[in-house]
């Protein structure tokens, strides 16, 4: 059990690339912490650094208090659970989970003993004299798991351990590595590339773009408060929505109409090099059929009507995709979060995805009046990504003073 | 269903009968010959009427045969242990680092492999002369080396990239030293690349004429296959057919003992189940 610190730690290839930059995080004993980010932002290689098979190229690491910039992994003593498993296919599954033991010269009674109790915790007791060849991708994932607990290590260390397997099955294992987590109370570093894993596991979240940490902190934090554009866009699925705002009047000109702003927002504005141009960002699940709205509520919002032109039904909601005419949003993370998606995330000219209630009576093809609610806007400025309605690390919407 | 793999297995059967039939009558053929005695050499039956042991009896008598077969065992072995060894080394760098010159050495390696023998042969013969390796043991196996080298290299590191290194990570974090994930994790894995790297480049030694041939002159480093060549009965009258055969026979056999001694090691599929699903 060990705190694992990073200092200013950064990571140069020898072909020049930076793939990690002065990366600063905290790592408490006990804790449970995700990397995120899109593919090739560097948490791989964050996970390699502490693991100690890649070098650091600048800054310190510390585990338990000592600096292990140059120990070797076997000296860390933290264990590690691959996205490919890295079995030893010529081993049994005792085998496996007995040979961090085994290099550790314990007698062979005490390793008998702790291989039978992680694979009874992991429910591999059958298996334990099979090859990993005839095992189900689960069951391996199980055993990778099994001999990464066996030696009871200061950490572990999970890069993408679930992203193998096939929708269900995550699920599962899902609640396996959590309900595991919390028994054994062991720091836990766990890198993925999924939004949900992500959101249900971990204590605190770290997203990471570029080889820099965006945002540290509780996954609803995150979710609520996001520091940039590339975090609000990055978290949640479906993802906020972005339309191009401009400033004029003291106003906010949408494709939703004109939005109403605040005092501290229009201070904020009123500097001269402050941009005329905004990224406004609504999460779905803040719009709502205008029908089903109570007058409290409605005072707090705003309303506008735009064709629906797709009605998803989940049963206990309803996904609504309305076009929207306007400029396009437009920013670089934008662009950069479309690409890792695979999907279109500029949302002014486009569509706009709402969760309204189930007993919304909305049909496709209908012009339809909805509500949005102007406390939980988001404004970015689109040259930086900085999140303007964030105000001592909260975010109050427009109106807020 | 059932009927049609019954059908596909029978058409399978067949085709694998006749391709085995296809390549074994030669060798069977020959066998039968190395039984038959001088009378019956000729007789045209596939089963000798009359078996004779004489014509083994005869090639060892001689000691001629003893020496090329010793030859040509401790040249094959030492040029494949050496060939072996050195591939591996080559083959991992290939498989594993990214070094400046990678394209290249495979680019020559490749080149050496396609390279026709025959135009190196009279200058390799006069280079031998002119060092005093002609009709030596290390005159045959440098030249074994160099043709069997990329042979290796490209064999093995086939098989090296097979190999998920993963497994190297996660022994070191299990634990262990670099010493110690090579030989309890990597070496297994990797065992029955270098058995059939060396079966392949064992036979290609053995089964060598060209060189042999040319770049001997005596019994000093004479191989097998040229020593055959050289048969010729005990007198001048003699037919030397029977005992072409019997030690075609003889020499067959330090090849499928090789084989077979290393097939054992070669389970295939070892790696499989290291990874993912
Ligand atoms: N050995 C290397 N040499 C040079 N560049 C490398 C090397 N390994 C990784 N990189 C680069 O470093 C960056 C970060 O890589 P890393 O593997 O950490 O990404 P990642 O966040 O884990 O991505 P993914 O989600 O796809 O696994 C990438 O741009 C990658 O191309
Ligand atoms: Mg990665």
């Amino acid at each position: 059990m060990a705190d694992i610190v990073l200092d200013k730690v950064s990571k140069s290839f020898p072909d020049g690339t930076v793939a990690v930059q002065d990366v600063d995080l905290e790592i408490a004993d006990g804790e449970f912490v995700i990397l995120v980010g899109p593919s090739g932002c560097g948490k791989s290689t964050t996970l390699n650094m502490i693991a100690g098979l890649e070098d650091i190229s600048s800054g310190e690491l510390r585990i338990g208090g000592q600096r292990v910039n140059d120990k070797a992994p076997r000296d860390r003593d933290i264990a590690m659970v691959f996205q490919s498993y890295a079995l030893y296919p010529n081993m049994t599954v005792r085998e496996n989970m007995a040979f961090p033991l085994r290099l550790a010269k314990l007698d062979k009674a005490t390793i008998d003993q702790k291989v039978d109790e992680a694979a009874k915790v992991l429910e591999l007791t059958s298996l334990l004299d099979r090859k990993p060849a005839n095992l189900s991708g689960g069951q391996r994932q199980r055993v990778a798991m099994g001999r990464a607990i066996v030696r009871q290590p200061k950490a572990f260390l999970m890069d993408e351990p679930l992203s193998n397997l096939d929708a269900k099955l995550r699920v599962q294992m899902r609640t396996v590595v959590s309900r595991l987590q919390k028994k054994l109370g062991t720091t836990t570093v766990y890198v993925t590339h999924d939004q949900t894993e992500a959101m249900t596991l971990g204590d605190r979240v770290v997203i990471m773009r570029g080889g820099a940490i965006q945002q540290v902190g509780p996954p609803q934090e995150l979710y609520d408060h996001p520091r940039n554009l590339f975090v609000a866009g990055f978290i949640g699925s479906p993802s906020m929505n972005f339309l191009h705002a401009a400033v004029e009047d003291g106003k906010l000109r949408t494709a939703l109409g004109d939005v109403p702003i605040g005092d501290r927002i229009r201070r904020e504005l009123e500097g001269a090099d402050a941009p005329r141009e905004l990224i406004l960002g609504i999460r779905p699940e803040h719009f709502e059929d205008a029908e089903l709205i109570d007058d409290e509520a409605r005072a707090r919002g705003m309303e506008f009507t735009a064709p629906a032109d797709i009605v998803e039904s989940m049963g206990s909601d309803k996904y609504v995709y309305f076009t929207v005419e306007g400029q396009r949003a437009s920013a670089a993370e934008l662009e950069e979060l479309a690409a890792d998606a695979g999907a279109d995330f500029s949302g002014g000219g486009g569509n706009l995805v709402t969760r309204l209630s189930a007993e919304s009576p909305v049909q496709e093809g209908e012009d339809r009046r909805v509500w949005f609610n102007l406390e939980k806007i988001h404004l970015f400025d689109p040259s930086n990504g900085r999140n303007l309605t964030l105000h001592e690390g909260r975010s109050a919407g427009t109106l807020g003073d | 269903m059932a009927d049609t793999t019954t059908r596909a297995k029978l058409r399978w059967g067949l085709i694998d009968v006749i391709v085995v039939v296809f390549a074994l009558v030669p060798v069977l053929w020959i066998a039968s010959l190395s039984f038959k005695t001088p009378a019956t050499l000729t007789d045209g039956k596939f089963w000798p009427r009359e078996w004779t042991l004489d014509n083994y009896r005869s090639i060892f008598d001689t000691d001629q045969f003893v020496r090329a077969l010793v030859n040509s065992i401790g040249i094959a072995l030492i040029a494949t242990l050496i060939a072996v060894v050195l591939g591996a080394m080559a083959a991992y760098a290939i498989s594993r680092l990214d070094f400046p010159g990678k394209r290249l050495l495979v680019g020559v390696s490749l080149l050496i492999a396609m390279f026709p023998q025959v135009s190196l042969v009279s200058p390799l013969f006069e280079i031998e002369r002119q060092l005093g390796l002609f009709d030596t043991w290390p005159g045959l196996i440098l030249p074994y080396i160099t043709f069997a080298l990329p042979l290796a290299i490209y064999t093995l590191s086939a098989f090296f990239k097979q190999i998920p290194w993963d497994l190297e990570k996660a022994a070191k974090m299990d634990g262990a030293t670099q010493a110690q994930a090579f030989r309890r994790v990597i070496a297994p894995l990797a065992a029955p690349g270098l058995f059939t790297t060396a079966i392949l480049v064992f036979i290609f030694c053995w089964n060598d004429f060209l060189f042999a041939i040319t770049l001997t002159s005596t019994e000093r480093a004479r191989t097998v296959p040229v020593a055959l060549s050289f048969f010729t009965g005990e007198s001048q009258f003699e037919d030397p057919t029977g005992a072409i055969c019997a030690a075609a026979v003889v020499i067959t056999i330090p090849i499928i003992l090789f084989v077979l001694f290393f097939q054992r090691r070669i389970v295939s599929g070892l790696t499989s189940g290291a990874v993912k699903g």
